[in-house]
């Protein structure tokens, strides 16, 4: 549903990302890996409309979106986390979600302002499926929290839930285990599953191997900013190029 | 729900407060600077649904209030228009102008759409300077017709208080609404975190630019309503000191506060009223607040002193957020 | 209140005083006169290249003052017009009211106006390390006013003079006249730039001010005190800007209340030369001060004050990295 077509990156003289293709399936978790400076997160911000690629092709269902910015993208049901958490942290833990129920709602200024009916029972509605994915992510103890003042972990799950607000086809995360505990990397990996299983599309960038190797469909890897190999985890453990790569930078 | 409803119980009493105040005060002096104060709270609340919520400066809003004036009063004075129709046209062309200004104007950031912004003030401080035959320069524009509702006329301050009171009133409540809703979350997330907010299918730009415009209007109409109410306007009212002073009656009151907006307006217009003393040198305290405010005080009055304010705004219990 | 008229009376007594000088001398160049009207219109050019180049050196050493902040911290200082301001009116209370000679003047209001820099950076900037661009706006915009005010509190809202530095006898060049103090710009622009790549090159605490400019991380990491560089780039920008308002306030007169436009005269020519420490920000100045002469003199001088906000509205919307910069290049 989401394939990557030659992407190349150059920053300047020098090359991120060169030439990368790959596909991803849908219904599927994919995980991107590689070693540092691979270009994961190069590739994460073109994909998701935040750098321009110097050169290829981005087709999601079909469709060429190559140069949409954000917020198109978000309209088309693609949606992503940041790796340094980018919450609205002077906003509460529900309102954050809510803002993920953007394009799911419709009023303009006039309406708001005027508190138009119509306006006034989306308004309600949104709020009831706010709560939904707090929920969904078991937030629903910090809703009436400044998202500011989350501990980090929850921080990482309130991005996921407000994610999921915005019913995406697709979500990119980048790096969701960074910084968690084990308990919470589990009780990630099962929220990952549990989005698959409800039919969204995942794609995960990750340096926890165990959570990859874990709950992956199929696996990317990269490296020097090439595509190195592409596979299920068990193809990539056994692929000696693989694990030249990371024995030779680890 | 329950937040709502305080909301609407806090605009209640403020109104209710409004309506009775010039029973205690009518036929002073204290009355007349009551009607500024109402003006300057519409323009500090235009300004903060830009600078609060959106978080995008601008220190060039004495010019769309000049605008808004000037257009009513050029329209009246010298063209014979009917003062409404004269008000409803500056606030269509003050929107229209900040609606094609803001795409460009608005992909700045930071220091630059500062700078940018006080350039556009200053042009336009200086066109109505130099535009003499059109404004009459820096002696000004007299002889603009009062507003009139079929007989009555709005010719003395308690009429003009309670004129200028619906309009700041309608702008405290219409603010409100929008802060609480969809438009409003979309603005804070903005000024929050741009780049998640645009991940989350907010049109950022577009939305600055919509919310610019809307600023723009309501300065506009405030200025329409100063020409009205004043007969008499020159350029002075609407340079670059007049821009910091609103963007100090916002920092006063809080950034992202409707409430705070008014108390921000309302103490900048009446102490110096007070402290005839210090008239000249009111712009070294005004220094002196937004140097002090930013560094110690940066939620400004409202959320700074809660014990003070804390029985008449009650703070925020569920629902988060800015807004109050 | 009024700024834009003030600049303006600043810039017809500056006008009238050239005249006069002119007149003074040989009134066949009074540029008022009918007289003016039958000049040869390319020593009219000259004339206006001439006075251009000079209100553009000013401007050049205010946009470097701009530029050295901005680039050191990434703060544009809205109070950077008030050391212009400071210049001025030091150099006239020392001078004109307590009577000491020029060039102890000029040393004691440097070394004042500095001192205002350094306190500034010290109570104002310094606490506030993590803010964001709008409360470092709204900090520098009450700086700015508060020094204003107190300047006004001081010196009153009256407009001072200051006596040229070496006398009003003009000199003639290319068919039109020069005064000695367009040379006193002239000379001490040059040298205050030469002075300024010296440091920014040579010098170790210069090197260490680039490297902040560049990467304040690491420029922390290698050992360099970032603060202090902050502190010495207020203090370097604030004498600066006292120099500008001094050499300029012999043409110009001045008043509590002149930092204001001078000070965005300055920002403008620094977003023209791209917000360069260098070359870059002294042809901006240059540029705009050429600009608004010839504006002045041949559209209509009331929009003179117009035109450094067009340029910089134009600048802003169509190529915000300056006219000169083309990628990422030198910032000091």
């Amino acid at each position: 549903m989401l394939d990557v077509k030659n992407i190349t990156k150059i920053f300047g003289g020098l090359t991120a990302l060169d030439d990368v293709s790959f596909s991803i399936r849908k219904r599927e978790i994919t995980g991107i890996i590689g070693p540092n400076g691979a270009g994961k997160t190069t590739l994460f911000n073109i994909i998701t409309g935040i750098y321009t690629q110097s050169a290829g092709t981005i087709y999601f269902n079909n469709k060429n979106i190559t140069g949409y910015p954000p917020e198109k993208l978000a309209g088309l049901g693609l949606v992503r986390t940041f790796q340094n958490i980018e919450l609205f942290g002077q906003m509460s833990v529900q309102e954050n979600v809510m803002v993920g129920l953007h394009t799911r709602s419709r009023s303009g200024i006039i309406s708001c302002a005027f508190k138009l009916p119509g306006h006034v029972k989306e308004e309600r509605d949104v709020r009831g499926k706010a709560l939904h994915w707090l929920e969904f992510c078991g937030l629903s103890d910090f809703s009436g929290l400044e998202a500011a003042n989350l501990p980090f972990g929850k921080g990482r799950m309130l991005e996921i839930a407000r994610a999921l607000a915005l019913q995406p086809d697709i979500i990119l995360m980048d790096e969701p285990a960074a910084g968690l505990n084990n308990r919470e990397t589990n009780h990630l990996a099962d929220i990952i599953r549990k989005i698959r299983d409800s039919g969204v599309t995942v794609v995960l960038v990750e340096h926890d191997m165990e959570l990859i190797m874990d709950i992956c469909d199929s696996i990317v890897v990269l490296d020097l900013g090439k595509k190195l190999a592409e596979g299920t985890p068990r193809q990539i453990q056994e692929n000696p190029a693989v694990i030249a790569a990371y024995l030779g930078s680890d | 729900m329950s937040h709502m409803k305080k909301e609407m119980i806090k605009f209640l009493l403020f109104t209710a407060a409004v309506i009775i105040t010039p029973l205690f005060f009518s036929g002073g002096y204290l009355m007349n600077v009551l009607v500024f104060v109402g003006i300057n709270t519409m323009l500090a609340i235009a300004l903060n649904l830009l600078l609060g919520f959106a978080g995008q400066i601008s220190l060039g809003h004495a010019a769309f209030f000049g605008l808004g004036s000037y257009i009513s009063g050029v329209l009246t004075a010298t063209h014979g228009f009917d003062p409404w129709l004269a008000m409803l046209i500056a606030a269509i062309a003050t929107f229209l102008m900040a609606f094609l200004l803001g795409f460009p104007i608005l992909k700045l950031k930071g220091h630059y759409l500062a700078m940018a912004t006080l350039g556009f003030g200053i042009i336009v401080y200086i066109s109505l300077n130099e535009t003499v035959g059109l404004t009459g320069g820096p002696s000004g524009l007299s002889g603009i017709p009062n507003l009139q509702i079929s007989s009555l006329l709005f010719d003395n301050d308690v009429k003009n208080f309670y004129l200028i009171w619906t309009f700041a009133l309608v702008t405290i409540l219409l603010s409100t609404n929008l802060a609480n809703s969809r438009i409003g979350r979309a603005l804070r997330a903005i000024h929050d975190s741009e780049i998640a907010a645009r991940v989350m299918g907010v049109n950022a730009s577009f939305l600055k630019v919509q919310i610019f415009a809307l600023s723009a209007l309501i300065s506009a109409v405030a200025g329409s309503l100063y020409a009205h109410t004043m007969t008499f306007i020159s350029p002075a009212s609407f340079g670059f000191n007049f821009s910091v002073e609103l963007v100090t009656m916002v920092v006063i009151g809080g950034l992202g506060s409707i409430y705070g907006s008014l108390l921000g307006a309302a103490l900048l217009t009446l102490l110096p009223e007070f402290l005839r003393t210090f008239q000249d040198y009111d712009i070294i305290v005004y220094g002196l607040l937004l140097i002090v405010m930013t560094m110690f005080m940066p939620g400004g009055l409202v959320r700074g002193i809660p014990g003070l304010f804390g029985a008449l705004l009650p703070k925020r219990m569920e629902g988060g957020g800015e807004n109050a | 209140m009024d700024i834009g008229s003030l600049a303006a009376n600043g810039f017809s007594w500056y006008m009238m005083q050239h005249q006069s000088a002119q007149g003074d001398s040989t009134s066949a160049l009074t540029l008022s006169s009918v007289k003016a009207v039958s000049m040869n219109f390319s020593h009219q050019i000259v004339q206006y290249l001439l006075s251009g180049f000079s209100t553009g050196a000013i401007y050049s050493l205010i946009g470097l003052g701009f530029a050295i902040i901005y680039n050191s911290t990434g703060i544009i200082n809205f109070a950077q017009g008030e050391f212009v301001m400071l210049g001025g009116m030091l150099t006239y209370f020392f001078l004109t009211v307590a009577g000491i000679p020029l060039f102890a003047s000029i040393i004691l209001s440097v070394i004042i106006a500095t001192a205002t820099g350094v306190i500034f950076e010290r109570l104002a900037i310094r606490p506030l390390r993590n803010a964001t661009p709008l409360s470092l706006v709204i900090i520098t915009i009450g700086g700015s006013i508060f020094i204003r005010g107190i300047a006004m509190l001081v010196w009153g809202k009256d407009t001072h003079a200051i006596p040229m530095f070496s006398g009003t006898e003009p000199l003639f060049l290319a068919g039109a006249t020069i005064l000695p103090q367009h040379l006193w710009i002239f000379g001490i622009t040059i040298l205050i730039i030469v002075i300024n790549k010296l440091y920014f090159y040579y010098s170790i605490s210069g090197k260490a001010m680039r490297a902040c400019s560049y990467n304040r991380n690491a420029a922390s990491l290698v050992g360099i005190d970032v603060r202090r560089m902050v502190l010495f780039s207020f203090a370097i920008s604030s004498a600066m800007g006292s120099v500008a308002g001094m050499i300029a306030a012999p043409l110009t007169m001045t008043s509590y209340d002149v930092g204001v436009m001078l000070g965005l005269k300055g920002f403008c020519a620094a977003i023209i030369g791209g917000m360069s420490s260098g070359i870059g920000t002294v042809l901006g100045g240059l540029i705009l001060g050429v600009l608004e002469s010839l504006g002045a003199g041949l559209l209509s001088s009331g929009y003179k004050d117009a035109i450094a906000f067009i340029i910089l509205l134009l600048i802003l919307f169509i190529r915000p990295r300056g006219i000169f910069r083309k990628a990422e290049t030198e910032r000091v």
